[in-house]
């Protein structure tokens, strides 16, 4: 694919490893100690464990995956409002398939199903768009879930309702600006992160700018990357350069995609539809001219709050004070087929992702040492 | 549940027609497919320049006009590295030889 394949070449994915080698040497890291990398994006923890690249990192760098995954940070009492809302015998509920999993204190959207509710599983908003029109008896709610990448994507399916004047259309706001969960991530105070691998397809809307505060007020490196190996492989190198050249700015390694100022026409879209009350300094909420298709105005679900289950460490994993198979129920109590926490559901989830590539790798090299016992007491 | 996630990942396909029908829609090529793309975020007016235009496609709109200049540029400056890595093997290697 165009775009694609340049950017998995392996003998340039070498050069660079053996370039990171070098200069990892030079930082003030160690083994023990190691430069801590968040890569921000769910995408990006996925193509760590696809293309192994954490392996392939010298040993003074690490990474930590972090809490760009919107559905892992969905709390659960959102998703018990989901289900209250897509049980109206009226409603068509459509989600994106990796939310349908989400474990809520009710139960999942897939148990919700199982009940007699009618929900589905979209690609786009404007597939929901699609089934407003085709069933104007019925009351088309649309599960809108995402960072800054999928919100211009709302902005302007709710422009298209507006125009087309469908009234059985609305939507279930759960988008989540990126910076504000930074922010709080930063203030926590045992949290620590070096540096950072921000989202490169969450930067091609917002551009580079708001990104510099975590430089200016945190001291923190940043650069935004492209989603291939060798994407990754450079803008680590772009950060421990920057470790080793004492410099601490935002750089774009995803030029072709990212734009300095990002994508105007999506900032103005969304501009135009978020309002300024904000949930829990990052959730974002319609505006007045935009209120009339807020489902949670039309069908008045209970406020849900629900407090995270102690037995699981979600929040660590989120914030890299824990590795997914640390906590006590990975792999046993929390796997993807029954996820106990959210983290395990998406592909993109840290524990998911943790599951999928490194869970078999385990077993094997447990079984393989065990086939070894038989056979040493064989002999 | 293939391809239905809110995970931000786009994937590039080139713009190879307009939609006759909506104005805002136009036909885009992903590994040899034609799929619909939206096009209200890439292109505000003169939408018959997009032709021909690589974007990157999530959830069905186009977010972003691919820079293939700035493409051709990274991977320059990848080719540039390997090139002064194998010059650094080289050197190395005859001063062993010595």
């Amino acid at each position: 694919m165009r775009f694609v394949d340049e950017f998995r070449d392996p003998q340039l994915a070498k050069t660079l490893i053996e370039r990171l080698h070098q200069r990892a040497a030079l930082l003030p890291y160690t083994a023990k100690k190691p430069m801590q990398i968040m890569e921000v994006c769910g995408g990006h923890t996925h193509a760590i464990f696809k293309f192994g690249l954490d392996k392939l990192l010298p040993e003074q760098l690490e990474f930590i995956h972090g809490p760009g995954c919107p559905v892992c940070v969905l709390p659960m009492g959102r998703i018990d409002a989901c289900c209250e809302i897509a049980a109206h015998p009226e409603v068509i509920f459509c989600t994106f398939g990796d939310a349908l999993r989400v474990p809520g204190k009710q139960g999942s959207l897939i148990q919700a199903r199982e009940r007699g509710a009618d929900i589905r599983v979209v690609y786009s908003p404007l597939d929901a768009l699609k089934l407003a029109r085709d069933n104007p008896a019925r009351q088309v709610v649309f599960f809108a879930l995402g960072f800054e990448t999928t919100m211009p994507v709302t902005a302007v399916t709710l422009q298209q309702v507006r125009r087309e004047g469908l009234t059985n259309f609305s939507v279930f706001c759960q988008h989540i600006s990126l910076m504000p969960t930074l922010r709080s991530l930063l203030s926590q105070e045992d949290v620590r992160i070096d540096a950072f691998l921000a989202p490169g397809h969450v930067s091609m809307i917002t551009g580079i700018t708001p990104y510099h505060f975590i430089n200016e007020e945190f001291g923190k490196p940043l650069v935004i990357s492209g989603f291939e190996p060798l994407d990754m492989l450079q803008s680590v190198l772009m950060l421990v350069d920057q470790v080793c050249d004492s410099c601490c700015k935002t750089e774009n390694q995803y030029r072709r995609v990212v734009p300095v100022e990002g994508n105007l026409l999506a900032q103005k879209a969304i501009n135009e539809w978020r309002g300024l009350g904000l949930i829990e300094e990052s959730g974002i909420s319609l505006t007045k001219a935009y209120q009339c298709f807020d489902a949670e105005r039309r069908f008045s679900p209970q406020a849900q709050s629900v407090a995270d289950d102690p037995r699981s460490r979600c929040g660590e994993v989120l914030t890299g004070r824990c590795k997914p198979h640390e906590c006590p129920l990975f792999g046993s109590g929390c796997t993807p087929h029954n996820a106990f926490g959210a983290l395990m559901v998406s592909s993109e989830g840290a524990c998911a992702a943790w599951y999928q590539y490194r869970h078999q790798e385990a077993a094997i090299a447990e079984s393989t040492s065990s086939q070894q016992k038989v056979s040493q007491d064989e002999c | 549940m293939a391809g239905a996630t809110t995970m931000c990942i786009g994937i590039p396909g080139q713009i190879v027609a307009l939609h006759e029908q909506q104005p805002g829609n136009a036909w885009a090529e992903v590994c040899g497919l034609r799929r619909e793309v939206n096009i209200a975020l890439v292109c505000e007016d003169k939408p018959e320049a997009l032709i021909g235009c690589w974007v990157l496609i999530h959830v069905g709109f186009a977010l972003s006009r691919l820079d293939e200049q700035e493409a051709l540029e990274t991977l320059a400056a990848l080719h540039a590295m390997e090139e002064v890595e194998a010059d650094v093997a080289l050197f190395l290697r005859a001063g062993e030889g010595r």
